[in-house]
């Protein structure tokens, strides 16, 4: 049964449905994958065995009793970043403060993931709490990626996107603050969406900067992460920011541009997001990608977004001052790791010896600038100034969306880099996240999808494509049209020339598991 | 420094100085439900019973205004005559503290809902001073720490501290004062009847228990002298733990006195936060305040502005109630009441008890007697308030009734309340248990009369002889007879007429 695990979701959701096969074969054979593979990848953190068949049984039972599905992809596997809450299953967010915290409630994403029926198998690897470009600041070791295992699968959710990529599953959740989801899904060569700021709750997503982080769905293809997305989207009265609105449609979006027919849409190239410092591999597989849009009937045009340029030093700012504040929580006193509590220490020592044992280095550095940006004196220098630039690349893209429907720049600069490469030049790492930040600082649609291999290191390379707030189904349409003419192009999916992972044969999942 | 630092006369200080107060009052709000949250706003349920992901600050969960707490907030800022603002947020205020779930308290900082307003404050002679309101924001309350071990209740030297966090996240608003200057020796007093005054439109308003004791009214007195004439402000210190109303008055007369007496010294004033002692009506010195802490206030990311309509805001307006000084001038002009009476009644907080009793139909005289006097003492003894007996306005109405009737006298009447306080029933089925009816069948006292003048021959024979003051000893043998059930008079008159015969 190996080759379920090479199905898209809705391939799958199709045959469980049809009840040609049941959706407990289908999470077995993720599971088994997930034995086989994850020694070689670490994508996962935490499966979850038990709960994933039971889940998947419970499927099987309602369809067996003649009842409809819960949901287009009920019985279909997930791999859930490890930053949502999941009642009673670990969630650490790649730290050790959290170590052994099992939380008492549900995320409303992992809610909604488990009233559609969707099979969680685990919890993915991730930079510690979402703050890195490389799943490197994972305080449980990095994740490699599937198609090179000495380069890094993207950051934070390195370890979604790579389990999508290594085929553990064919559905993963991912949260975006700077680029987590994006970034991760262009070095894989899967697809990653941000969708519109309050388009997914952020109730249980465990916060690095509230007013960046959205959660969102990867996959491997346009379609499946537009199922996704309409299973997770909506709004949700426990998320003051979530926008009160339907969900864009999507799902109609993506099936509508797989007829390959962008004639009538306006795509503007950022001017910004171009040239110099990119890698020229990366660059000409964009220009290759803009080409294909214009064959596929789409008027493009170059639009420039001059205040893009400050986007990256407005980020480091915002989002560390946030983290700083929101990361205070993890104090010892409730939850999560606790040091030094031997009657010798006051509450104060106690919190003090934790949060230096629990953080690493890359959070504690963030802690330290935004404490530092939000002090007395340099508030209206650093975070004020920081959202000023916010209003202004919002301003930019509004001029922008005058003109065109959708934006469109390369999803990083260069491809996937070797581990370790930049771990001593967080400046380096930082520009990562160069193109996908400024969609986080205005708040609107974003996504990453493949868009061919660099010529010269044969790793995949994604292609952004931005929309308007609440315009989300623009840009599957435009990325569903891309994907159905690449692979035409290529022969088939690009993520099927991943190369065959060593498999560990005879270790169970319960050793995988951590 | 010692807790007892030296004190300049009370007299010298005014002669010398001019205080300037601040005063900034925490009001817990009594929604049903929390500021953020829907767990349930009471006090006094066990720990950790009312609590949530959210008011323990777990990772990944976030905060949705309570609507009634905002609504609140704007009507107390109509009170106290402040603008309502179109658009206002909420702002993180970070500190550590281990009652604080998320180490940073969600609060207002520079937009806050209402601002630039008044409260007229009447004093003890009718003179009314007119405090200025800086603003009044929202904010959330933080758990409680218990200090177990140490000799103090406090954190220093504790073997070990507990933590309850029912009370956090429950809806505060902050009501912070201008500086209140040219109060002079008066300051004192004027420190006392804002609070007051402000305890009294907050219970009219019916958005707060305002119990000082349970801590859902909290005063932080800031203090602070400059020498007499002067314009500019001294160093202040703020005085918290003030639990009562007096309290207000003495931690404030205190602290006049002993920053003169430093003053006078040629010393400085150390800008810190002070503890007031009820015990000894002194103040101590806190944490300093030297290194002014600094918060990082920003915009709480996870709300959204609240932007109150102004169609709202009137509407609100429409709800405030009769303001509670001039509900006093009304019931004094109405009930005809002296001064004296007037404060009496207020000071037992029997105001609206009368004015309901009076609705029920009680003589404003017999209303106003039962609750200063009788059922004041009653709540004395029980340890409640006045408000809070089991006896309502309406049931004190009907005991006035039946003693204006003739049905109960004054002493029944009393054992009738006790009865209903007793939660015997009401005043008809108390009087019906417990068969307090006034004897008022001449026949049945007759032979009591009879009786009792034939046990008593000699007595009798007093009366018969014209010592007509020589009744009183039959009278009380036959009320004793009765079970003071009788009434006496009558019984005076039955026994004249038995021996005039």
């Amino acid at each position: 049964m190996a080759d379920l695990t090479r199905l898209t979701a809705a391939e799958l959701a199709g045959r469980i449905h049809a009840r040609e096969v049941s959706a407990v074969e289908v999470a077995q054979a993720h599971l088994d994958r997930i034995a086989a593979v994850d020694p070689a990848v670490h994508a996962f953190l935490h499966v979850d065995a038990e709960g994933a068949l039971a889940a998947a049984r419970a499927v099987d039972e309602t369809l067996a009793a003649g009842r409809p599905p819960a949901s287009p992809l009920a019985g279909v596997p997930l791999a859930l970043k490890d930053v949502f809450t999941t009642e009673g299953v670990p969630t650490t967010c790649g730290s050790k403060i959290l170590d052994g915290w099992l939380p008492p409630y549900d995320a409303t994403v992992t809610r909604r993931l488990k009233q559609a029926g969707i099979v969680v198998l685990g919890k993915t690897n991730m930079d510690e709490f979402a703050m890195g470009s490389s799943t490197e600041n994972s305080a449980y070791g990095p994740t490699r990626n599937p198609w090179n295992p000495e380069r890094i699968p993207g950051g934070s959710g390195g370890g979604s996107a790579a389990a999508l990529a290594a085929f553990q599953a064919p559905l993963a959740i991912g949260t975006d603050t700077g680029g987590s989801i994006r970034q991760p899904g262009a070095v894989t060569g899967t697809v990653g969406v941000k969708p519109t700021y309050g388009g997914v709750s952020r109730y249980g997503l465990v916060a690095f900067s509230s007013s960046l982080d959205q959660g969102g769905p990867c996959a491997r293809t346009v379609l499946d992460a537009a199922l996704l997305h309409e299973v997770i989207g909506g709004h949700d009265p426990l998320d003051s920011t979530s926008i009160d609105a339907p969900v864009p449609p999507v799902v109609a979006a993506a099936r509508q541009g797989a007829a390959g027919d962008l004639s009538g849409v306006r795509v503007g190239v950022v001017t910004e997001l171009d040239g110099e410092g990119y890698q020229p591999g990366v660059l000409s597989a964009f220009h290759a990608a803009v080409e294909q849009l214009r064959a596929l009937g789409a008027e493009v045009v170059k639009v420039s977004c001059p205040h893009f340029d400050y986007g990256l030093s407005a980020y480091y700012l915002i989002a560390p001052s946030e983290c700083s504040s929101n990361l205070a929580r993890f104090d010892a006193m409730r939850y999560g790791l606790r040091e030094g509590d031997d009657g010798t220490h006051s509450a104060e020592e106690v919190m003090t010896l934790t949060r230096e044992a629990g953080f690493g280095p890359e959070v504690k550095r963030r802690i330290m600038l935004g404490t530092y940006a939000l002090s007395a004196g340099y508030y209206d220098a650093y975070y004020g100034q920081a959202q000023k630039v916010r209003t202004l690349i919002a301003r930019d893209f509004a001029a922008a969306y005058e003109k065109v429907d959708v934006l469109v720049s390369p999803t990083t600069p260069t491809t996937a880099f070797r581990i370790g490469e930049k771990v001593d030049d967080p400046l380096a790492m930082y520009r990562s996240d160069l193109c996908t930040i400024p969609a986080n600082l205005a708040g609107n649609a974003a996504m990453s999808v493949p868009c061919g291999l660099a010529e010269e290191d044969g790793l995949p390379v994604g292609l952004q494509i931005m929309a308007p707030t609440m315009q989300d189904h623009r840009m599957y349409r435009v990325a569903a049209a891309y994907e159905v003419a690449r692979d035409a192009a290529e022969g088939g999916p690009l993520i099927h020339r991943v190369p065959e992972l060593p498999a560990t044969v005879g270790r169970g999942v319960e050793e995988v598991a951590r | 420094m010692t807790a007892t630092a030296e004190l300049m006369d009370f007299a010298d200080v005014v002669e010398r100085f001019d205080p300037v107060l601040g005063l900034e009052v925490h009001v817990e709000l009594s929604t049903a439900t929390k500021m953020f949250c829907g767990c349930a706003n009471a006090f006094g349920a066990e720990p950790n019973t009312q609590v949530c992901p959210t008011c323990l600050g777990l990772p990944g969960s976030l905060p949705v205004v309570n609507g009634t707490a905002v609504e609140s907030a704007i009507r107390i800022g109509l009170a106290l005559n402040c603008e309502i603002a179109q658009w206002c947020r909420f702002a993180r205020k970070n500190y550590f503290y281990p009652d604080m779930p998320k180490n940073f308290q969600t609060s207002q900082y520079d937009e806050p809902i209402a601002v630039n307003g008044h409260l007229d404050v009447v004093l003890e002679d009718g003179a009314v001073f007119r405090v200025g309101i800086e603003r009044a924001h929202m904010e959330e309350d933080t758990g409680k720490s218990l200090h177990v071990g140490g000799a103090t209740g406090r954190i220093r030297g504790a073997e070990h501290s507990l933590l309850d966090y029912n009370r956090a996240g429950v809806p505060l608003i902050e009501i912070v004062t201008k500086p209140i200057v040219g109060a002079g020796e008066r300051a004192p007093e004027v420190a006392r009847a804002y609070v007051t005054a402000l305890r009294d439109l907050l219970r009219a308003l019916r958005v707060s228990d305002v119990r000082m004791d349970q801590g859902s009214l909290r005063c932080d007195a800031n203090v602070s002298l400059m020498p007499t004439g002067s314009t500019e402000f001294g160093t202040r210190t703020e005085t918290k733990n003030v639990n009562s109303l007096r309290s207000v008055e003495r931690a404030v007369r205190y602290e006049m006195c002993r920053q003169a007496a430093v003053l006078a010294a040629g010393e400085k004033i150390v800008q810190e936060t002070r503890h007031f002692d009820e015990a000894t009506g002194s103040t101590s010195p806190g944490r300093r305040k030297e290194t002014a802490e600094d918060y990082r206030y920003f915009p709480e990311p996870d709300l959204v502005p609240i932007a109150p309509s102004r169609e709202w805001v009137e509407q609100l307006r429409t709800t405030l109630p009769e303001l509670p000084w001039e509900r006093r001038k009304r019931a004094q002009e109405q009930w005809g009441l002296s001064d004296a009476e007037l404060r009496d009644l207020v000071n037992a907080g029997a105001l609206e008890l009368v004015a309901e009793t009076v609705e029920a139909g009680a003589a404003p005289g017999e209303a106003r007697s039962w609750w200063v006097s009788y059922l004041a003492q009653q709540a004395n003894t029980r340890g409640v308030e006045l408000a809070d007996l089991p006896i309502t306005p309406e049931q004190v109405a009907r005991v006035v009734t039946l003693v204006a009737e003739g049905t109960l006298t004054n002493k029944l009447a009393r054992q009738v309340v006790d009865g209903v306080l007793d939660g015997e029933g009401g005043p008809d089925e108390v009087v019906e248990k417990r068969g307090l009816k006034v004897v008022s069948d001449d026949s049945a006292l007759l032979a009591a009369v009879d009786e009792a003048l034939a046990a008593n021959p000699d007595v009798a024979e007093k009366i018969r002889g014209g010592k007509v003051a020589a009744a009183g000893a039959i009278v009380g043998a036959v009320m004793k007879a009765t079970k003071g059930q009788a009434d006496a008079k009558r019984v005076r008159e039955l026994i004249l007429e038995r021996c005039a015969q």
